[in-house]
């Protein structure tokens, strides 16, 4: 079993870390690049079918050289092993040029296996899984995922919450949110290799003590290979990708961002008025005020 | 479904001490061994005084089975043991040592959230070799039967597991020791509880005012009137760089006397010699507690049920030999022997037989007499009676009475350290608060220091503790509400106090009809699961899922 996590380095919006000009403007240099926070969830099912089926877990981003670290913090949470796609070329892509890009990443790691065995073969093996987490912190548009899937050519299931894979029926059969509604829940199956997206509700679910004491083993692996990550990290060109620059990076890009509007900040003025509380006939006012809303009313 | 359960040769229950040592010697004879504890680490969820002792007489110590733990799990040694009888601001302090010393091979101060998950680490590498492994944040919640048989254990976080062998080595609060019927949470008088504060005083300021180098170390217990005339005592013991401070009381004296565990601790907190020892070092980092079970009433003589072989507290195998206690030791013993036993069994095509043989390696190896000594049974069936011991404290307090204590003078320390004599004193007041206090008014000396400090108010002590409150899932669950049935948690519960709306326990004035009614009400959130109140009020019991609930840091 060989699963594909993609992973994208997103500006780190938590408080304290992230930074904005006067304009309301994104200031990319201040603002440390962090792994999209949903793409944990991605990692965790691809670790969970590593832990239940075995096999290997491969982690792609795209992006500039210093996306390393964004790799090296998927790692933290599992790899066996890394690729950056990284070329000037790539810059600037939208989310169709940036899944030309991944599609072919992911044929390359299949036919970079191949090699790796005794005859090199024509046909590429390709992973049998490929997961992404659910849209990034920073486009949200959700839209790469799929995209890539169906350049892929393979089956795409969005919104999973839970996930086994029957590797001998060459099946995986998932739990998945309906139009993303937490409340409404379907089973789907598809047979393999296909397109993983994980829900931010995706958990991990490990019942039998033989995968806890594997998943503790394997997390600790992890640990220890992320010392060294890039040793296992391998970079590839667009050139080693064999793609036609104009068809990725700002020139394969069809979007076109016609501007940008700051959202206006919400008034965070209130009417306030300040109580003694020593005060009987105050607090009794507070309780009067109070009471037509206790009552639901 | 069935079919599918998952089947490992033993499954040991609890990582503590018990748990280890039956871990490390199934997996020394290649049995293989799963270890399920339910702290997110093992020694989250355990707290003891901190005195592990390793026996000369014993079969197993925690060394033989754990090489180099002393140098890397344990705080200090003990390398000087005091008595102190208080009387007011008077003691008398005796020197123990040759106690402590007796059939010691070593002895050290321990924390248990470095102790124990310092050996949950080699206990998994061990274990893992065998097929298994050791698993944290996993509760076991009970006993899997089939066919009237005890063939595993169900839990919460996983499916049912099946086993040849299951080791209950789940501590005083046993739920596995209880589902098999082995053990009940009925009777006060079989339980102590013990409550600890860990307060961290620098290195080089507990060398001076312990007047000790770096290898030594020093154990403090304290008697006599201090403590509103509960049955027990205090204890203090140096660590690397923290004092653990403790009480150990009789948990029936502490619901008779109505007395509350925090306040109990605060007096020995404030006490002179105290006072001096933590003077501008006063900071208190921890509050813990934990029911102790008494082995001279509760230690199961055949502590097995089919497969399932109890070990270390689970079996009541706690002694209080005298001031000193020793629960750690036995848990250690037992736990190796019940592992040998299974193995043994194995090898003999008969693992059904591991019961009977870990029931008889427990007897022969002497571990049973020291647990339920001889001479306790006849000392405590004369001297535990009421008038019996109202005699003898109206003798110790009169005229004669003193004048002997007197007259004996510094001979008494050397009764003190009578390992026979620690061994069968009966459980009553005298021993614990009288003879102190008798000897500390007619021989003691005054000590007079005030505290620089106030000790930390139980507001604070819970505030402090760290927590992971399973919301909407109360582990305990109170049957009966009525003040008969469940007050005297109230006070009991160490996190509990009368006039104190932030515990666990309260109890609140209810009107109906026209007539007031005292109820009990129960919310666990400040709990620290020591089990008390599974003894003293009328609940449904259960530890918290696994890696929920409270989580010592150190224990
Ligand atoms: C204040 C105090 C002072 C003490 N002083 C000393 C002393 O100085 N010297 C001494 O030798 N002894 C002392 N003791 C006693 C000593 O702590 C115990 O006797 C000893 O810890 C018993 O070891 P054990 O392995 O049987 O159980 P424990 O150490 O209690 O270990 C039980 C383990 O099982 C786990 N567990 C429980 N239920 C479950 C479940 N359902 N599923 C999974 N895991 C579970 C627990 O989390 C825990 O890790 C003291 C005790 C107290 C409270
Ligand atoms: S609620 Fe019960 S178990 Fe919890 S701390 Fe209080 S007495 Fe102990």
């Amino acid at each position: 079993m060989h699963s594909v996590v993609l992973t994208k380095g997103v500006p780190d919006f938590r408080e304290g870390q992230v930074s904005f000009d006067e304009d309301g403007h994104l200031e990319r240099g201040a603002t440390p690049t962090v792994m999209n926070p949903n793409d944990e969830f991605a990692l965790e099912a691809a670790l969970q079918t590593k832990v239940k089926r075995g096999g290997r877990v491969s982690v792609m981003s795209m992006g500039p050289p210093g996306y390393e670290s964004v790799l090296e913090e998927a790692m933290s949470v599992y790899a066996d092993d890394l690729y950056l796609l990284s070329d000037r070329e790539m810059a600037a892509a939208d989310t169709w040029s940036t899944a030309i890009t991944l599609s072919a990443g992911i044929e390359k790691i299949g036919a970079a296996d191949e090699q790796g065995s005794s005859s090199p073969a024509e046909e590429s093996e390709e992973p049998d899984l490929v997961f992404a987490g659910f849209k990034t912190a920073d486009g949200e548009t959700g839209q790469t995922g799929p995209q890539t899937a169906w350049c892929l050519d393979r089956s795409i299931v969005t919104h999973v919450v839970a996930l086994d894979v029957e590797e001998d029926e060459g099946r995986l059969r998932a739990k998945r949110l309906v139009e993303g509604d937490p409340d409404e829940i379907e089973t789907v199956e598809t047979s393999l290799p296909a397109f993983v997206v994980t829900d931010p509700e995706f958990e991990a679910s490990y019942r039998r003590a033989e995968h806890r004491l594997r998943h503790k083993e394997l997390r600790a692996e992890t640990e220890e290979r992320v010392e060294n990550y890039e040793d296992h990290l391998t970079t590839w060109s667009a050139e080693e990708l064999d793609l036609d620059p104009d068809f990725i990076g700002l020139d394969g890009s069809p979007t076109i961002v016609s501007g940008v509007d700051p959202i206006p900040k919400a008034p965070s003025e209130r009417e306030a008025t300040a109580v003694d509380p020593d005060d009987p006939e105050e607090l009794h006012a507070v309780l009067e005020t109070m009471r037509p809303l206790a009552g639901g009313d | 479904m069935t079919d599918d359960y998952e089947h490992y040769e033993a499954v040991v229950v609890g990582a503590g001490p018990g748990g280890a040592a039956a871990a490390a010697t199934l997996a020394r004879n290649d049995v293989e061994t799963l270890v399920l504890e339910r702290g997110v680490e093992a020694g989250s969820k355990n707290v003891s005084g901190g005195l592990v002792y390793a026996e000369e007489s014993a079969p197993y110590t925690l060394s033989d089975l754990f090489p180099g733990f002393r140098e890397a799990a344990a705080e200090r040694p003990v390398t000087d043991y005091y008595l102190h009888n208080v009387a007011g601001d008077r003691v008398k302090t005796f020197d123990i040592t040759d106690l402590h010393d007796h059939d010691t091979e070593w002895s050290e101060a321990v924390l248990r959230r470095t102790m124990d998950s310092w050996l949950a680490e080699r206990v998994h590498e061990l274990t893992r070799e065998t097929g298994g492994g050791l698993l944290t944040d996993v509760r076991v919640e009970g006993l899997l039967r089939e066919g009237g048989e005890i063939t595993g254990v169900t839990c919460e976080e996983l499916d049912p597991i099946r086993a040849d062998l299951v080791v209950a080595a789940d501590g005083v609060n046993s739920e596995l020791a209880r589902d098999a019927g082995l053990m009940d949470w009925e009777e006060p008088e079989e339980w102590f509880q013990g409550v600890k504060a860990v307060v961290d005083v620098p290195e080089d300021v507990i060398a001076e005012r312990f007047g000790i180098g770096d290898d030594e170390g020093e154990a403090h217990l304290f008697s006599g009137d201090l403590f509103e005339g509960v049955r027990g005592g205090g204890f203090v013991y140096t660590n690397r760089d923290s004092l653990s401070i403790g009480t150990v009381f009789h948990l029936d004296s502490l619901v008779a006397e109505d007395a509350e565990p925090h306040e109990l601790l605060d007096e020995l907190l404030t006490h002179p010699l105290l006072a001096e020892w933590l003077d501008g070092h006063y900071d208190e980092v921890e509050y813990s507690a934990k029911l102790v079970p008494d082995s001279k009433k509760v230690a199961h003589p055949a502590p097995h049920r089919g497969r399932l072989l109890a070990v270390g507290d689970a079996a009541g195998q706690m002694q209080a030999q005298g001031p000193i206690i020793k629960g750690m030791n036995h848990a250690v013993t037992a736990g190796a022997l019940a592992g040998e036993a299974f193995a043994e069994a194995k090898l003999r095509n008969d693992p059904a037989s591991a019961g009977d043989l870990y029931e008889r390696k427990l007897r022969e190896e002497g571990v049973m007499a020291k647990l339920r000594p001889q001479g306790y049974r006849l000392t405590s069936a004369l001297g535990e009676r009421e008038s019996v011991t109202d005699l003898a404290d109206a003798v110790l307090t009169s005229g004669v009475g003193r004048r002997a204590i007197r007259l004996l003078g510094d001979r008494l320390e050397g009764l003190y350290s009578s390992p026979i004599l620690s061994q069968i004193v009966p459980d009553t007041r005298t021993p614990y608060v009288t003879m102190p206090t008798v000897i500390a008014e007619e021989l003691g000396e005054r000590v007079d220091a005030d505290p620089d400090y106030e000790p930390k108010s139980l507001l604070d002590r819970i505030g402090d503790l760290t927590y992971d409150t399973d919301v909407g899932d109360p582990h305990i669950e109170l049957r009966d509400t009525s003040a008969a049935a469940s007050g005297a948690a109230v006070a009991a519960c160490p996190v509990s106090a009368r006039d104190f709306g932030g515990g666990c326990y309260r109890e609140e004035t209810r009107k109906t009809n026209g007539h007031e009614e005292t109820v009990v009400s129960l919310d666990t959130q400040p709990c620290v699961e020591c089990g008390t109140c599974a003894v003293v009020a009328d609940t449904e019991w259960e530890h918290p899922r696994g890696g929920k609930g409270v989580e010592f840091r150190q224990g």
